[in-house]
């Protein structure tokens, strides 16, 4: 039987704005805690993905059991329970910290709270955790601690009295830090002795043992051999193995009441063993799952094609590889007359299609073409029959259409006062719709607007970053679907409808789209041996038309007896260059062209 | 099926020195030292004797070629040294022999010791007949030294002449390539090679172009200026022959065409490639590699590269598609034992739809547009 220890137990995660120090205080509390050396914590930080280095964020780490002794020499178990930092995972944030009795609110005391700032600890506040406000980076010239104090009081209502002062970097402070986690983080609950309620807060896929499920068990506990039931989708397996981490997968004989740690069990497919369900014991099961249970809804869609027919097969498996380690990606097969067959992929916003996308030409080194992204719309015909629309291909003719709805989000957009006049200029130019305002002190404005979620995909967050010279921080909530007078606008190259072109936009604004964005797309195509015409049509009616004029002289002046292998090369690469691109008809479209409509302004 | 091997290969030589180096020029050249010509000389002669010592017999060469760089940048002695490599080699009666000229390099005494080599072809490199253009390209001589050149040679009794010119040069209107063109023409040239500005990276214009300081020019205009030089030099007398060479009737470079048919020749000196049974090589870039090779007794090869049959043939196709009267049935069957309409079945049908070749019961060329897109056409024959 599994000794109650749920004493010494203590679950946290951090939360912070992406760059206020995250990644550097959980490795500064590994070190100090002996839990990595230097030399293994390089080590980890080269297994992540090169994506995630390359674009600085961190998606998300392995969580970590660390061994900590108490200045008293208390031993304590804590486990860090990473989040990731982006609001396309709002969700899986949400599994994370419901795993968790507190988190380390990381405040840089040179920026001050930003918007990331407060939906994560809304989050933490919806979850009942305990916060210990971290202020750090206190070592830099421009800290300053007074100033977070106090809006970490007057906006979030936390007591910063006892925030901590930290440098991640320098390691000052580092230790408070662990005292506090201890002191202040309440331990967890649950009994040993109750029936098995464990929440999946992550899974992976392992080609070896199945998936594995990274779980927080919340009372009763678990281990190999024990018949368990994953209560949302009902279905039953045998333990057969239990781990930790540390951060190595470590097997341990059970995991107990208030432990985190890793099961695997013979589960085939990811989505048997999606985020947020419920682990229980198929012989005695708790009577209700763990609340807060969700099917992760794809929230933006676009189409994938390989950029050469034949590799379909190769994309096709591609994705179902990706799609074992990621339950949030969905596809299905979709055809295309300019882009042949492809699919039609969903992912929980633009970070996550682009990680994809990244990762299908990176490691299953598909060449691909993606159409531009969309959002789902709530369509309701005629004859009143409501349909969800993921591809602009799919919308009705305009006659079967009776509304077109779609989804919107509440923005919430810090910035320096003076740019309140030039984010809400923006924002109203983006379809917004004012919310509210307050001021977080004299120089900082919290603003809020609703907005459809498809001008948020578009450039509104570069748009923003750049009207606000990069000081402001943007985050948003699903708010639901809204109707709008929205219609698909077509593009025709040569005279031919080019059908992943095509995108479903607000009617008032077609017409200053539609120029943009065959003014773009003239730039993209390059000049053929004839001319192509570029027009933008709603309802088969011309809005804006271009033209990419026709190539007159295209020759290498000289070739004599020393230049034919060199010119020859050059003309391997000008044939190169063509391949790369989609002959569309007559017409070889290059692929940046598919995702142009999200360069329109 | 005549063997390209047995035929006797054409004789080039490389003279890597200039008094400067022109704005955009990427051919292997350096500024002229006496000590290093010296041991080019000698690395040259070294290599004309290791060449000749393997030259079958039965070969003549049916024209030589000595070109740079700028070889009459030489003085007199060296350039007698280079003169007689070439002359070592056996060559077909009447054979052409070509050397490259600068207008700003050449004095009568020189001018004879090439007629007197043997030489009966000069190209004078002239480029331009204005001087803000000469020296916008980087070039040492004027307008005048270029009209007086090329009087001295015809008065020491050259009478196969060649100017090279370039147009398309950022900022170049119509007109001053007309001028241009009208006095090219007035000088009476057996021969013109008219290149479109080529903007090489590795050149003082290619690092403008990529500092933005030099505008390409609108390929509109460029062919406007192109169709301008096929119009004046053939009421001129000069007919196009080639993409970019114009020439009376019977003075078309036989050297030239030895490349655009893709037949066998030896290349002498730094950088310089020869095609021998279908192999391509090329010499060393570097003159200090050079010398330094032959002077322990090994060939100075820095590349090989055997075609293979597939790229020989789309090389054949594409190096005769250069010339106005591109590439006949015939010949490629004698060559290849195939018929090239069933090589390219597909690629002949698409391009003389498209208007860019023609495709008659003679062979296969280029359309006058074909001429100024062929780029585009060659691609279609490369391998994929």
């Amino acid at each position: 039987m599994v000794q109650d220890m749920t004493s010494h137990i203590r679950n946290f995660s951090i939360i912070a704005h992406i760059d206020h120090g995250k990644s550097t205080l959980a490795d500064r509390i590994l070190e100090l805690t002996g839990t990595l050396s230097q030399r293994e914590m390089e080590a980890q930080v080269l297994d992540q993905m090169d994506l995630e280095r390359e674009r600085g964020i961190t998606i998300k780490l392995t969580p970590v059991r660390i061994d900590y002794r108490a200045e008293d020499g208390t031993d304590y178990q804590l486990n860090l329970i990473d989040t990731p930092g982006h609001v396309d995972f709002t969700y899986e944030v949400s599994r994370s910290l419901a795993a968790c009795e507190g988190a380390l609110l990381v405040v840089d005391a040179t920026q001050g709270i930003e918007a990331q700032t407060l939906a994560n600890t809304y989050l933490a506040l919806d979850h009942n955790l305990t916060i210990i406000p971290v202020i750090n980076k206190i070592d830099l010239p421009s800290a300053n601690p007074e100033r977070v104090r106090r809006e970490l009081e007057e906006l979030l209502g936390l007591d910063a009295s006892c925030a901590i002062l930290c440098s991640a970097k320098t390691g000052e402070g580092v230790s408070d830090v662990l005292k506090a986690v201890v002191e202040r983080i309440p331990p967890p609950q649950g009994k040993s002795d109750e029936s098995l309620a464990a929440l999946i807060f992550d899974s992976k896929f392992d080609p070896y043992r199945g998936v594995i499920a990274y779980l927080r068990v919340m009372q009763g506990s678990i281990q190999p051999g024990q018949k368990i039931r994953l209560m949302n989708t009902g279905k039953e397996y045998e333990v057969n193995e239990v781990g930790v981490f540390r951060p190595a997968l470590t097997l341990v004989d059970a995991l107990g009441p208030g432990e985190v740690g890793f099961i695997s069990a013979s589960i085939k497919n990811i989505r048997d063993a999606r985020v947020g369900d419920t682990v229980t014991d198929a012989e005695r099961p708790v009577a209700a799952p763990l609340p807060g249970y969700r099917r992760l809804r794809p929230m933006v869609y676009c189409g994938l094609y390989p950029q050469e027919t034949n590799e379909y097969g190769q994309l096709r498996d591609a994705l179902e590889k990706l799609q074992l380690n990621d339950a949030a990606l969905v596809f299905e097969p979709e055809t295309s007359v300019a882009l042949g067959f492809g699919f039609r992929c969903g992912f929980l916003g633009l970070l996550h299609m682009e990680i994809v996308q990244e990762r299908l030409e990176r490691e299953f080194k598909v060449s691909l073409i993606a159409t531009a992204p969309n959002v789902v719309y709530e369509v309701t015909k005629t004859d009143g029959a409501v349909l969800f629309v993921d591809s602009p291909a799919k919308l009705p003719p305009p006659t079967e259409i009776e509304t077109v709805a779609e989804p919107y989000v509440r923005a919430s957009i810090i910035v320096p006062t003076d740019y309140i006049g030039a984010v809400m200029e923006l924002a109203q130019e983006k379809r917004g719709t004012y919310h509210n305002m307050e001021y977080l002190d004299q120089n900082r404005v919290l603003i809020t607007y609703d907005m459809p979620l498809s001008e948020i995909i578009f450039d509104f967050f570069d748009l923003l970053k750049s009207n606000t010279r990069g000081y402001a921080s943007l985050d948003y909530d699903y708010l639901g679907h809204r109707k709008g007078d929205l219609v698909k606008m077509d593009i025709l190259i040569n005279g031919e409808p080019v059908d992943a072109l095509s995108v479903i936009i607000h009617r008032e604004r077609a017409q200053y789209q539609g120029r943009q964005l065959v003014e773009k797309l003239r730039s993209l195509i390059p000049r053929q041996l004839f001319e192509v015409p570029i027009q933008a049509a709603v309802g088969g009616k011309i809005i804006a038309r271009e033209t990419v004029r026709a190539l007159k002289k295209d020759v290498l002046a000289k070739c004599y007896g020393g230049d034919v292998s060199r010119k020859r090369k050059l003309l391997e690469k000008q044939k190169e260059g063509k391949k790369r691109m989609k002959q569309v008809g007559s017409v070889e479209i290059p692929q940046e062209a598919f995702m142009a409509v999200l360069k329109v302004k | 099926m005549k063997k390209v091997l047995a035929l006797a290969p054409a004789l080039y030589i490389h003279v890597p020195f200039c008094i400067q180096k022109c704005f955009y020029c990427d051919f292997a050249s350096r500024p002229i030292s006496a000590p290093e010509v010296e041991s080019y000389l000698a690395a040259l002669e070294q290599e004309g004797r290791a060449v000749l010592a393997s030259w079958p017999v039965s070969w003549e060469a049916p024209s030589i070629y000595v070109g740079g760089g700028t070889p009459t940048a030489l003085r007199p002695a060296e350039l007698e040294r280079v003169l007689r490599v070439a002359a070592a080699f056996p060559r077909a009666r009447g054979a052409e022999w070509t050397v490259e000229a600068n207008p700003g390099t050449v004095d009568e005494a020189k001018l004879k010791l090439l007629l007197d080599s043997g030489v009966n072809r000069l190209s004078f490199g002239v480029q331009s007949f204005d001087d803000e253009e000469l020296r916008f390209l980087g070039r040492i001589h004027t307008a005048r030294d270029s009209v007086a050149a090329w009087e001295l040679a015809r008065r020491v009794g050259f009478s196969n002449l060649s100017l090279d010119l370039i147009y398309a040069l950022p900022g170049q209107s119509l007109d001053s390539w007309r001028r241009t063109l009208g006095q090219a023409a007035a000088l009476c040239p057996e021969h013109i090679s008219a290149y479109s500005l080529s903007v090489e990276p590795e050149t003082e214009f290619g690092r403008r172009q990529a500092a933005g300081t030099l505008e390409p020019v609108d390929d509109e205009l460029d062919l406007a200026l192109y169709q301008e030089a096929q119009e004046v030099l053939s009421k001129a007398g000069l007919l196009q022959y080639e993409i970019s060479n114009f020439a009376r009737p019977g003075y078309e470079s036989r050297h030239n065409l030895v490349y655009w048919r893709n037949e066998p020749y030896w290349g002498l000196g730094p950088a310089a490639t020869s095609y021998i049974g279908g192999e391509r090589r090329t010499n060393l870039k570097k003159v200090a590699d050079y010398c330094r090779e032959l002077e322990v007794g090994r060939a100075p090869v820095a590349e090989r590269e055997l075609a293979g049959r597939e790229l020989e043939m789309a090389e054949t196709v594409i190096l005769g598609l250069r010339l106005v009267q591109g590439i006949t049935w015939e010949r490629f069957y004698e060559r290849f034992g195939v018929d090239l309409r069933n090589v390219y079945p597909e690629v002949i049908k698409r391009l003389a739809a498209a208007g860019l070749i023609v495709s008659d019961k003679r062979g296969l060329r280029l359309t006058p547009r074909g001429l100024a897109v062929a780029n585009r056409v060659f691609l279609e024959f490369l391998p994929d």
